[in-house]
């Protein structure tokens, strides 16, 4: 079963330090919805070189939030938008409104 | 450790300073979100011993940067994707690659190696000349990567090819990237000697002199003009 976003890693990095709990969660807060602005116009234009270094960042954020079927998912969408193809864009962007969803969520 | 981090996503730099933070050997130089920052601070600063350096910017790669720096630090590469760890192996300052995320304790093991190698690159490519005499007939050349030990009394001669260096031994020939001045700091005066602007020689290893060239095993080696003299009086103290 696909594992669900969650905190774990950020908690496995802070050892506890709460301030850079919401240091990071603030960061990603402000970074990821440029991102996924960016996607979209990139990915409409069929920019796929472009859309494909977003991906690359997002694909960071994926992998923080531990949300591991996704992350493979973002690796294959990466690869074939650097290949001029948008396969996995419609199953990739569940994903990104599922992260987009439980990072607004999270509580500062 | 002087460190710096370059990485262009800010949540990646904020992972990478909560972990240095938490590394009592570590000291947080700089944290820059593109490479031409980096450059400019490393071209001020020549004393940071490791670089933690993201791969993927926009513009200029973390490769690129490697390629600008003459004298860089201890790198530690950090990425996302897998694909470039073998292009990473290329490079012998580069001591690990990171895949982001990494854990608090990966990211350790990647210190410990970096704190394994030597001080610098500086030193490891100088010395590719040579390195560590353990024992006074021994020293160590970079060949490939590897150290390799030699022992001194087996060298026969030495050769000036562009950037590198020809080391004929009695076994073995080997090809290191230095140069004749740096090897002969190295070498015991008492037996080797340069005897051409592209030669050093042993002189134990002499088979017979013969007008401006000297006989060792088959191969004829040219005196200069200007070394006949020094040689001449080395071979009369022996």
């Amino acid at each position: 079963m696909p594992k669900s976003p969650n905190l774990d890693y950020i908690k496995q990095l802070s050892g506890g330090n709460k301030e850079f709990e919401r240091k990071i969660i603030t960061i990603i807060k402000k970074e990821l919805p440029v991102e996924i602005q960016s996607y979209k116009k990139n990915i409409s234009a069929r920019e796929f070189e472009k859309a494909a270094e977003i991906i690359h960042k997002i694909k960071h954020k994926i992998g923080i939030f531990q949300m591991e079927e996704a992350y493979k998912l973002a690796i294959d969408y990466e690869e074939s938008l650097r290949e001029k193809e948008d396969r996995y864009k419609e199953k990739f962007e569940i994903y990104l409104r599922q992260l987009k969803s439980f990072v607004e969520s999270c509580e500062i | 450790m002087k460190c710096i981090i370059i990485d262009d996503e800010e949540t990646a730099r904020a992972i990478l300073q909560q972990l240095v933070s938490e590394n009592a050997n570590l000291d947080l130089k700089g944290s820059f979100n593109n490479a031409m920052e980096a450059i400019k601070f490393l071209n001020k600063n020549d004393d940071i011993d490791i670089m933690f350096l993201d791969i993927h910017m926009p513009g200029f790669t973390g490769f690129d940067l490697i390629d600008t720096l003459q004298n860089p630090p201890r790198i530690i590469l950090t990425s996302s994707d897998k694909n470039f760890a073998l292009a990473a192996f290329e490079y012998e300052m580069i001591v690990d690659y990171l895949v982001k995320p990494f854990s608090p304790e990966r990211f350790e093991k990647a210190l410990r190696k970096a704190s394994n190698e030597p001080q610098s690159i500086e030193q490891k490519s100088t010395s590719e000349t040579m390195k560590q005499e353990t024992e006074d007939d021994e020293m160590f050349i970079s060949v490939s990567r590897r150290l390799v030990k030699i022992t001194i009394s087996s060298i026969k001669f030495i050769e000036a090819r562009g950037d590198y260096i020809l080391i004929k031994t009695i076994s073995k020939d080997y090809v290191v990237h230095s140069t004749l001045k740096k090897i002969e700091e190295k070498l015991p005066g008492s037996t080797f000697l340069k005897i051409h602007r592209s030669f050093i020689i042993n002189i134990r290893m002499i088979i017979d002199i013969e007008d401006n060239s000297v006989l060792i095993g088959k191969d004829v080696i040219p005196i200069s003009r200007s070394k006949r003299a020094d040689l001449m009086k080395v071979l009369n103290l022996l």
